[in-house]
């Protein structure tokens, strides 16, 4: 019985690293590509959430999860245009402090537009409750997230791993000089990652805020998660997001069906550990223009 | 006819008092207040009604008069954690001049601001904190306390949780919220229910920033209890019911803390079970009616319970100016401890007992109103009869004295 019980947080777990995988890519790929830590990240899953919780007064739950994130996308664009793009070859510490910036200004606007009071928002009621897969209960809604993501990945996969624009991008991550020598402008593609990392960011916050608080902070929690996952999976490797993002959660089903109270803690320890043993993340690549 | 010089100048007049409100009324002698309260965090949507009550409350007082002939200035700021609110609250006693201190809702934080008011010998009437180790190991001469202590929630909510026969004999599982509040609920929520004999099958803490509950929910299921109470802090308890009811599980859920901001911003559909507070909008009460009505008319939607009881602070510091025509610490501990009774907008007045510095009130339990029966998004929340009932002793809610460590 024991064990049933651990192998239903650890499926629990995959669950939701499926989840956080959707926010980790996005910040991995704008790290990897631009070399730089969008830390104005979560405010994108932040306006994700309150996007949708806007459109869905008016046009209802299912174009609200489509339409919320495809309008952020479009502002990742004119964020990658007027800011992000100045910072690319300049000092890291430029950066991290102008996309530091951004998540306090985003905070704070949406403190002013929408309150500091959580949004009620709740989903359909077809989704509410849970079915019971052999042994495992899984709630209705956390499945229909599942797939959402598994469709996302595959799309980012195919994308990054078997089309032309994957190829200039991957060479873009490891020798921006030597694509640029070929005489591809590198710039087109970052505004299109930036548009994509970005609007996962935003599906993420869509999708999760029938099932947490939408409130002004939750950029802020997220961005924390995210940036574990994409230190513990290693910089520039697809797989390595994937395999980080389900083993933050179900390391954390694990701690929290032995030790509860340790729970949000987990993930550190585990980036710790990582750390020690491979500096790099455990898929990570080495990266010339980063060492 | 207005001349075009006229106007003018009492463009520049508004302008100016618009421009420099703070020496306007420095002019005139002000009394400095200091207000501390989280905006940010998970306490922060409580702490966004605080302000806007307490707002309401100095206009209401400058507007007729002030105090002794004094404006009141209150200087609300973000106490962010417990190191910060210290640092603030020193600054505010010792550069700021404000004459003693208000506000709170985080017990960690609270607990830090008493400390410095006993430092400065000020005097700081702490409103919004619950825990019971405040105003007992922890308490001190110049702190009042206004807010419920835990012990009374836990007797609002369990006297109705046991009134309908959910502790007698039932498999009750608790979760709670990691830090100083948590704990003191749960030990409160513990003695209740081994008191009127219900047994704990679960019992677990989880981290204050927890989002996701999933895997507490799964652990909940394996224990099939009766009851799931929770002992959580602020938004926390959105998080959980939001996602209690994704989950669907059939167990009854109750909980000892949910502030109405966190009710309403639960959803539709989504919260249900038996809560305590310690005042709603729906209060029938002449007192009660007109301040849900002045705020309604000024902020737009009815006052939370943070809201509430900001404005009944400041109308009690008020008071106690007034009666003792003085902003002296000494003299208004002794107004304080000598009983006199406050108006809080509900049946019965309160007042503070003398050996500990508590607020004695009543509370109220709460329960969901059935779907479709809500008037507005405001309305969904369906709040039970005062306690302790009108012919019982207000202290009766309240920890004795044999059961309270302070020692002024």
């Amino acid at each position: 019985m024991q064990v049933l019980f651990l192998l239903e947080q650890v499926v629990n777990g995959l669950v939701l690293g499926g989840y956080y995988l959707l926010i980790a890519l996005g910040l991995s790929l704008i790290f990897s590509v631009g070399g730089v830590v969008n830390l104005a990240h979560g405010a994108f899953y932040a306006l994700g959430a309150y996007g949708a919780v806007e459109i869905a007064k008016h046009l209802g739950f299912g174009p609200a999860m489509v339409l919320s994130p495809v309008a952020v996308a479009l502002l990742g664009i004119l964020f990658e245009r007027f800011l992000l793009r100045r910072f690319y070859t300049a000092d890291p510490i430029l950066s991290l402090l102008v996309t530091f910036g951004l998540a306090l200004v985003a905070e704070q606007a949406i403190r002013m537009i929408w309150g500091a009071a959580p949004l009620p928002f709740a989903m359909p009621q077809a989704f509410k409750g849970s079915v019971v897969l052999g042994d495992f209960l899984f709630s209705r809604y956390r499945l229909f997230l599942l797939a959402v993501v598994a469709l996302v990945l595959t799309g980012i996969w195919f994308l990054i791993h078997r089309t032309s624009f994957g190829r200039v991008v991957r060479a873009g991550i490891q020798r921006p000089d030597m694509v640029a020598a070929l005489g591809i402008r590198l710039q087109p593609y970052m505004t299109a990652i930036v548009m994509l990392g970005v609007g996962m960011a935003a599906l993420g916050g869509a999708l999760f805020a029938p099932i947490s608080n939408v409130h002004p902070a939750m950029g802020a929690e997220i961005i924390t998660v995210a940036f574990v996952v994409v230190v513990i999976g290693g910089l520039g490797s697809f797989w390595g997001v994937v395999l980080a993002s389900l083993l933050v959660g179900v390391v954390r089903g694990i701690t929290i069906h032995f030790v509860p109270a340790a729970g949000e803690a987990s993930m550190y320890i585990l980036m710790f550990l990582v750390l020690m043993f491979r500096p790099r993340g455990l898929l990570g690549e080495r990266i010339e223009k980063f060492e | 006819m207005t001349s075009r010089r006229d106007l003018l100048k009492a463009g520049t007049a508004g302008a100016l008092a618009l421009g420099f409100p703070a020496i306007v009324k420095a002019q005139s002698g002000a009394i400095k207040i200091g207000h501390l309260t989280p905006l940010t965090g998970f306490l922060g949507a409580l702490g966004e009604y605080a302000v806007m009550g307490m707002k309401m409350a100095v206009e209401e007082v400058n507007a007729a008069g002030g105090v002794m002939g004094r404006q009141l200035d209150v200087m609300s700021e973000d106490s962010v954690n417990p190191a910060t609110a210290s640092t603030k609250a020193q600054r505010m006693l010792e550069r700021d001049g404000v004459e003693f201190l208000m506000g709170e809702i985080n017990s960690a934080s609270a607990k830090t601001i008493m400390q410095v008011a006993a430092r400065n010998k000020r005097l700081f009437l702490q409103i919004g904190a619950r825990s019971d180790v405040l105003r007992g190991k922890d308490c001190n001469r110049y702190t009042f306390h206004v807010d419920i202590p835990v012990t009374v929630m836990v007797n609002a909510a369990g006297q109705a949780l046991a009134r309908e026969g959910h502790i007698k004999g039932k498999r009750i599982y608790f979760l709670t919220s990691d830090y100083l509040f948590g704990h003191d609920l749960a030990k409160a929520a513990k003695a209740f229910v081994a008191a009127n004999g219900g047994t704990l099958v679960g019992d677990e803490l989880t981290a204050t920033d927890t989002t996701d509950f999933s895997p507490f929910l799964l652990k909940i299921r394996q224990a099939k209890p009766d009851l799931v109470a929770t002992n959580l802090g602020g938004n926390q308890v959105t998080n959980f019911v939001k996602q209690y009811a994704e989950f669907g599980l059939p167990y009854q859920v109750a909980g000892f803390n949910l502030n109405t901001a966190d009710a309403w911003s639960a959803g539709e559909g989504n919260l249900a079970g038996i809560w305590p507070t310690v005042w709603h909008h729906d209060l029938d009460t002449p007192g009660s009616k007109a301040f849900v009505a002045a705020f309604r008319q000024k902020y737009g939607k009815p006052p939370e319970n943070h809201a509430w009881i900001e404005y009944v602070s400041l109308k009690i510091m008020a008071q106690a100016m007034n009666a003792t025509k003085s902003v002296d610490t000494e003299k208004l501990i002794k107004y304080f401890e000598s009983q006199a009774e406050f108006d809080l907008l509900k049946a019965r007045k309160g007042y503070f007992r003398a050996w500990d510095h508590q607020l004695i009130q009543e509370a109220f339990p709460f329960t969901v109103k059935p779907k479709g029966q809500a008037k507005d998004k405001w309305d969904i929340l369906a709040f039970g009869a005062a306690v302790p009932a009108p012919n019982q002793p207000l202290e009766s809610i309240n920890p004795p004295k044999s059961q309270n460590a302070c020692v002024l």
